[in-house]
């Protein structure tokens, strides 16, 4: 052993030199990741700031008061009626019913993924599900259109189910979204370290009971991210709801009746004839800071009830 | 528990061979462990004793390919049976594992789950304070039982592992290297702990600790390869404590605990 030491000395470390050293490489990466982080900031911020821009002409009009706009429920600015609510409920009433669908059955596909699933069954679904993630948003839409919709009446009656409705949308919605929901809570699951599935089944714990009560607590905070992003995008889903919950504002709480949510309605006015600086053109920014606001409020939302449970569990 | 007198016997082993795959990771092991007594499985790494200690409550079953062939009877019933359900096994065969992990619930929850799910119908207040006090916990916790488990120092956490254990009363707890992650202080009062809990469990410990092993357990089962180089591990001798210390039969045995091994 002494004789090793010796040698490793001689032959492999430098003259002992305690200075400072530059290292180009470690600064350079710095930098980068710095920008990297800076541009994602700043870019976020040019955006609010160019809502904001153009919804301040919005509301800079003498017409659209505060009051108006939060306080009435009818939505038509080019007579006068600035009312936000129809669009905010029927976009969230879509997202409702998204999530509703895709957080159950996502969170089952995940579980049954990650603690269930035998190798080969687990790699026969998984494509199948990225293959769900990668159809294009128009053809949900046309999916909710001619086929969730006529389901819809079928089972409810054509009295019922208004050819164009935010159930279909929203179901359809979930269904999109159930991919990008199940694939990250099934990370979040897999994260969880096998010592606490060992330490649960030691416990004469089944299967069921380990996965519900032991790695789905502990693997919370993951599915809360991937509840937070299926949020984000069913709020900021734009082609199904374009395509299959109506056009033209409604405010209503009935599923089954057409209702035009935020998004829809900026494609379909934006899609139209519109000049600069009319009060349909400074509405949208209007919308769409809403919207921002809307999404906005739902993450905190959800990350306060996620803060509080992984307060308590970890 | 019965008499005393007599020794006897917690759980056998006979026959006993585990395989992953067409590898034979131990094969041929014969025990008899006493009730109410500690058991030291020792030998040098890789040499399959933390998976003989798993299969005493199936705990290989979560590896694929695993399998086992030969007899562990506890109470005359085998627990690789057609018909035995390996979650009764593991109810009435509890393990305190290298690592302490407690679940991500609170202290008091952690000991109340277990019981719940064995369906405890009893006063869960008392049956928590209990265990924790079996386990020697009860003094550092009492004020804080609805705080995170993962507030506790390691060695707190393993003893409230081994407290949500003896919630479920168990007749035998398994330690897979129950004090390697843990600092000389905790550790010595996993040893002490052993000591009390062998008053009312058999215990089966695996440790690398030799001089542990000298401490704390009744009887030793030394564990090597076997010499054809099949790389299969198998109990060479499994005496008294005193015995293997002091005067071991094996030469093998003699060189690993006098370390002259290897």
């Amino acid at each position: 052993m002494k004789q090793e030491n010796t040698i490793m000395e001689n032959q492999l470390f430098r003259p002992l030199d305690l200075k400072k050293k530059i290292r180009p490489g470690e600064s350079v990466i710095q930098a980068l990741l710095f920008i990297a982080g800076f541009l994602s900031i700043f870019i976020t911020l040019a955006i609010v700031y160019e809502l904001g821009k153009e919804a301040w002409l919005f509301f800079g009009n003498p017409d659209v008061t505060f009051a108006k706009f939060f306080g009435t429920t009818e939505w038509s600015p080019g007579i006068g009626k600035y009312g936000i609510w129809p669009l905010v409920t029927s976009t969230l009433i879509t997202s409702t019913i998204a999530i509703f669908v895709s957080l159950p059955l996502g969170l089952a596909v995940a579980l049954f993924l990650s603690e269930y699933a035998s190798p080969k069954a687990r790699s026969a679904l998984k494509p199948i599900l990225e293959i769900l993630a990668g159809i294009p948003t128009v053809v949900y839409g046309y999916f909710a259109l001619l086929f969730m919709t006529p389901l819809l009446q079928s089972i409810f009656g054509k009295q019922t189910v208004e050819v164009y409705n935010m159930a279909s949308a929203g179901l359809v919605m979930g269904i999109m979204i159930l991919p990008l929901i199940s694939s990250m809570s099934e990370d979040a699951l897999s994260a969880v370290p096998r010592a606490l599935r060992e330490g649960a089944y030691a416990m004469g714990a089944t299967k069921f009971e380990t996965s519900i009560q032991v790695v789905l607590p502990a693997a919370l905070s993951g599915i809360g991210a991937a509840l937070i992003i299926g949020i984000s995008r069913a709020v900021g889903e734009t082609m199904i709801v374009a395509i299959a919950a109506g056009s033209g504002p409604n405010f209503t709480f009935n599923p089954f009746k057409a209702a035009e949510t935020m998004t829809g309605h900026i494609a379909r006015i934006s899609g139209g004839d519109l000049s600069y600086n009319s009060i349909d053109y400074t509405s949208l920014f209007a919308i769409a800071l809403m919207l921002f606001l809307v999404t906005l409020i739902l993450n905190l939302i959800s990350q306060g009830i996620i803060n509080k449970f992984r307060q308590r569990y970890e | 528990m019965e008499n005393i007198q007599t020794p006897e016997i917690a759980i056998e082993t006979k026959n006993l061979f585990i395989f992953y795959g067409s590898f034979a990771a131990v094969s041929e092991v014969n025990m008899k462990i006493e009730k109410q007594k500690v058991t030291a499985i020792i030998g040098p790494s890789g040499c399959g004793k933390s998976t003989l200690i798993r299969a005493f409550n199936r705990m290989n079953d979560f590896v694929p390919s695993s399998y086992v062939t030969g007899e562990i009877l506890l109470q005359g019933q085998n627990l690789y049976g057609r018909d035995i359900d390996p979650v009764e096994v593991r109810r009435k065969i509890g393990m305190v594992f290298q690592k302490p992990n407690p679940f991500p619930k609170s202290i008091y929850e952690n000991i109340a789950w277990g019981a719940n799910i064995n369906g405890f119908k009893g006063n869960m207040d008392e049956l928590v304070e209990q265990s924790l006090r079996g386990a020697a916990l009860w003094d550092e916790v009492k004020d804080k039982l609805k705080k995170s488990a993962y507030e506790l120092s390691g060695g707190q956490q393993q003893r409230l592992c081994i407290a949500r254990t003896i919630a479920i009363q168990p007749e035998i707890i398994l330690m897979d290297e129950p004090a390697s992650a843990l600092d000389p202080i905790s550790t010595l009062r996993i040893e002490e702990l052993m000591q009390e809990l062998k008053k009312n469990y058999t215990i089966i410990i695996v440790t690398h600790n030799m001089q542990q092993a000298a401490r704390v357990s009744d009887y030793t089962a030394m564990m090597m390869l076997e010499k054809d180089g099949s790389r299969s591990g198998t109990v060479i001798e499994f005496s008294e404590t005193k015995k293997i210390f002091t005067n071991p039969k094996d030469k093998r045995t003699e060189d690993y605990v006098t370390g002259r091994f290897g």
